[in-house]
């Protein structure tokens, strides 16, 4: 479904951050993406959703290669792709409602869109979803007054929103505290399952990427260095995807889930 | 916000949840505006009278002529700065007593209220203003300016530097009051040294303001570059007025960059 | 005790000679060189500047009797200074609406993050800069003459005044927020005006009602000017009073003056503290 052929992406004039690479989803549904910080992980979902541009290379979903994309096609090829952010991204001084309403931005016209008058069936599904992540009583509170957890289960509510055929993930979880982290990958999770929607999810915590993954990819300097199930991530493995950085991996190794609950 | 069984029904919340109050104000801003409109009596005929007028102006001021009053320029600019200088000298210094009388946590209450009032009635009254009753007070010319500009700088200086006295660290002030110092030492050692940054600061800042102030004053005749404009308009010699315009906001431009950067630089 | 202790440092009592100084010397040239040059213009502008000194030894006399005269302030024109007065608010207040709807365009174009392109950004930068450096009584001035006097003229004039002014703060606001959510709204394919409409307003409505009210107050202190060069308000009943010397009506309308800035800025303080 998602097809990406010898992708190359610079910032300027520096180093590559991604340099040639290959991937294409398979039926295995959560795929996570685990590397050191720097290793281009978020740089390889922004280049998905066109958030920066990329070098050379080709992504194609379905077949149409988003990067030859303008206007109103990428705005109809972005709204397929559904993206929850490490800092959340909401909108502070919007209600909830009308932050998972705006995952529908996409598809309704200018004028609905500015005068908030979404289609029924939209505001239906923003109620079903928001029950489904445990916020319907916030539906107008203001979202600068949540907490984390529940800001990102807003971020992944707006994402469901779009409908999307697949859905990306940049570090979900980094900004919460361990527990709280748990819950939302065990919903992220549980939830795409459910809608049986792809997920492509950047983590940096390894076991919480062998617990909840099917699939998983090892992105060093930019470089797809392992790709694999769960169960072959060896320690081995994980020295050289993390070789120079291990202070960074044993970091993320003690946010073991089984070691939060007396915290 | 109800639920029906099959539908959620939301609407974005209001402002201001009750109607009475939402729609109460806005009438009242409604009628206000109306009242407002009704009293800007527009001559339509004269309005339509103006864009020739304007077409003949904006034509006379391109190009914009430096050279036929050239020198009056060039008198008018240098005077507007040196009142500039003097007001602004002279009023800082004032503004130091006047910053401290205004200043609620160094001075005695009666003092205070003199402080407070100088300052509120010298920042409400426009320079303009000012320079009207200084200019029939003393008459035309720099000097009626020079005492616009400094009692304008009162009113700025004098203000901004009591809230800074008011903010200072009290531990410092208590530090020199316990080694016996009287109450004009105690001024000098632990509170003027921690305004003196902000005070150097606003005067930077202040020169800045006053010769954009002094090049107004003078349209009501007191000294300056303002006066050269208000005649150049009178003769309706828009070539020479759009030239002093152009030259002002060079000027501005330049001034406001080397305060800004002198400010930092004092910091 | 040892012995020691009352002379625990020798030099601080018969004291080796320690050359104390509290800046660097870099410091105090810059700040000497700062000095000297204040000097020096001052006394160029003293000694240059065209006054006629005997003048300004009769200025304190003359100060005084015209304070004199000003005393009790007259309330003979009370009716029409009020009249005049609620033309200035007026003044103010529809200039400063007329600024906000010209000045919104103007700063969306002049925020580097949002401006469509380099053309565009420049062309905002060159209306705020020419419309924020000539004063509202310069703009007056200008309309007074092309629409001839009354209050029209003076709405036009603080409108332009404030357009750069509120152009540049609100442009600033514009670049300061938090690019996040402008990002998210992408990601969802929104169009251009749902991210502005969604990801840019709500972050800056803070900063452009506080930004709009501060203006509004400085409008209403520059509109009791505005009748000195014909463009409506109590400026014209000042001069009024002045070129007809009632120094008794002068001192009302001062007074009056005052009384409104100082509302204004009640007002101003209170909303501000409601709202934000
Ligand atoms: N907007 C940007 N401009 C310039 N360099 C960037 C930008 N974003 C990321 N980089 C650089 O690209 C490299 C990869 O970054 P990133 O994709 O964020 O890595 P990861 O998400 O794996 O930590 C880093 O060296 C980072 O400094
Ligand atoms: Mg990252």
């Amino acid at each position: 479904m998602l097809k990406i052929t010898d992708l190359k992406k610079s910032y300027g004039k520096g180093e590559p951050v991604l340099k040639g690479l290959n991937l294409t989803t398979d039926e295995r549904r959560l795929t996570a993406i685990i590397g050191s910080s720097g290793a281009g992980k978020s740089t390889l979902l922004r280049c998905i959703n066109r958030l920066v541009p990329a070098n050379s290379g080709k992504i194609e979903l379905d077949g149409v290669n988003i990067l030859d994309l303008h206007g109103q096609q990428l705005q109809h090829t972005r709204r397929q792709i559904g993206m929850i952010f490490q800092a959340y991204n909401l909108v502070d001084r919007l209600t909830v409602m009308e932050n998972v309403l705006a995952g529908r931005l996409g598809y309704v016209g200018m004028l609905r869109g500015i005068l908030r008058r979404f289609p029924q069936e939209d505001v239906d599904r923003a109620y079903a979803l928001l029950q489904r992540v445990g916020l319907s009583q916030y539906v107008n509170k203001r979202c600068d007054t949540l907490s984390g957890g529940e800001r990102q289960r807003v971020g992944c509510a707006r994402a469901l929103m779009q409908n999307p055929r697949i859905l990306l993930a940049d570090e979900p979880t980094a900004s919460l505290d361990p527990k709280t982290s748990e819950r939302i990958m065990e919903l992220i999770a549980g939830i795409t399952d459910e809608l049986d929607l792809p997920v492509l999810i950047n983590l940096h915590n390894v076991p919480q990427a062998t617990t909840y993954a099917d699939r998983i990819l090892g992105l060093r300097h930019g470089v797809m260095i392992f790709d694999g199930n769960p169960g072959d991530l060896t320690e081995d493995w994980l020295e050289k995807i993390y070789a120079g950085y291990e202070d960074d991996l044993k970091k993320q190794m003690r946010v073991a889930p089984q070691e939060q609950d007396d915290e | 916000m109800s639920e029906s069984p099959d539908h959620y029904i939301w609407r974005r919340p209001h402002f201001i949840e009750t109607p009475y109050i939402r729609y109460g104000l806005l009438a009242l801003a409604l009628i206000y505006l109306v009242f407002a409109l009704s009293t800007v009596r527009i001559n339509p005929q004269r309005v339509m009278a103006g864009i020739p007028r304007a077409i003949s102006m904006f034509s006379g001021a391109f190009p914009p002529d430096f050279q036929a009053r050239g020198s009056l320029i060039i008198s008018g600019f240098i005077e507007s700065i040196q009142m500039t200088l003097i007001a602004t000298a002279a009023g800082v210094l004032l503004s130091i007593p006047i910053g401290f009388m205004a200043a609620k946590n160094v001075v005695i209450k009666p003092v205070y209220v003199v402080g407070r009032l100088i300052v509120v009635v010298m920042r409400s009254l426009h320079p303009v203003v000012l320079a009207v009753i200084f200019v029939s007070a003393v008459g035309f010319g720099a000097f009626a300016g020079i005492l616009t500009l400094v009692l304008y700088t009162i009113g700025f200086v004098g203000k901004l530097l009591a809230e800074a006295i008011e903010e200072i660290k009290y531990g410092q002030v208590e530090g020199i009051r316990s080694t016996g110092a009287g109450y004009l030492p105690v001024l000098s050692y632990a509170v003027f040294p921690q305004i003196l940054p902000r005070l150097i600061g606003l005067s930077i800042y202040q020169l800045d303001i006053n010769l954009r102030a002094s090049a107004i004053v003078g349209i009501v005749g007191a000294g300056g570059i303002g006066g050269t404009l208000n005649t150049a308009f009178g003769r309706y010699d828009y070539a020479t007025a759009s030239a002093i315009l152009l030259v002002m906001i060079g000027i501005i431009l330049v001034t406001e960059g080397i305060s800004g950067r002198l400010r930092r630089f004092t910091k | 005790m040892n012995d020691n202790t009352n002379s625990v440092s020798p030099s601080l009592l018969a004291g080796d000679h320690f050359d104390w100084v509290r800046y660097s010397r870099k410091q105090r040239l810059a700040r000497s060189f700062g000095y000297v040059a204040a000097a020096v213009l001052l006394y160029w502008a003293l000694s240059t500047v065209d006054i006629f000194w005997p003048w300004v030894r009769t200025a304190p006399a003359q100060l005084g009797d015209m304070m004199f005269r000003m005393f009790p302030p007259s309330l003979e024109k009370l009716n029409p200074i009020l009249y005049a007065l609620v033309e200035s608010i007026n003044i103010a207040v529809l200039g400063t609406i007329v600024a906000v709807v010209l000045a919104l365009p103007v700063a969306y174009l002049g925020a580097q993050t949002v401006t469509p392109n380099r053309v565009t950004l420049w062309l905002a930068r060159v209306i705020i800069v020419a419309t924020r450096s000539v004063d509202t009584i310069i703009w007056a001035l200008i309309f007074v003459a092309i629409l001839g006097p009354g209050p029209l003229a003076g709405i036009l004039a603080v409108a332009f005044r404030s357009i750069g002014f509120l152009g540049k703060l609100i442009a600033e606001a514009i670049e300061e927020i938090d690019w996040g959510p402008v990002e998210a709204m992408q990601a969802a394919g929104a169009s251009r005006a749902h991210i502005v409409t969604y990801a840019i307003v709500p972050q800056v409505v803070p900063s452009f009602w506080a930004i709009t009210i501060l203006r509004w107050d400085i409008n209403i202190r520059e509109s009791t000017v505005l009748g000195l060069v014909g463009a409506g308000g109590i400026g014209l009943i000042f001069q009024g009073a002045i070129d007809t010397f009632k120094w008794n009506t002068v001192s009302l309308v001062l007074i009056v003056i005052v009384m409104v800035v100082f509302a204004g800025e009640l007002v101003t303080g209170i909303v501000r503290r409601k709202l934000l």
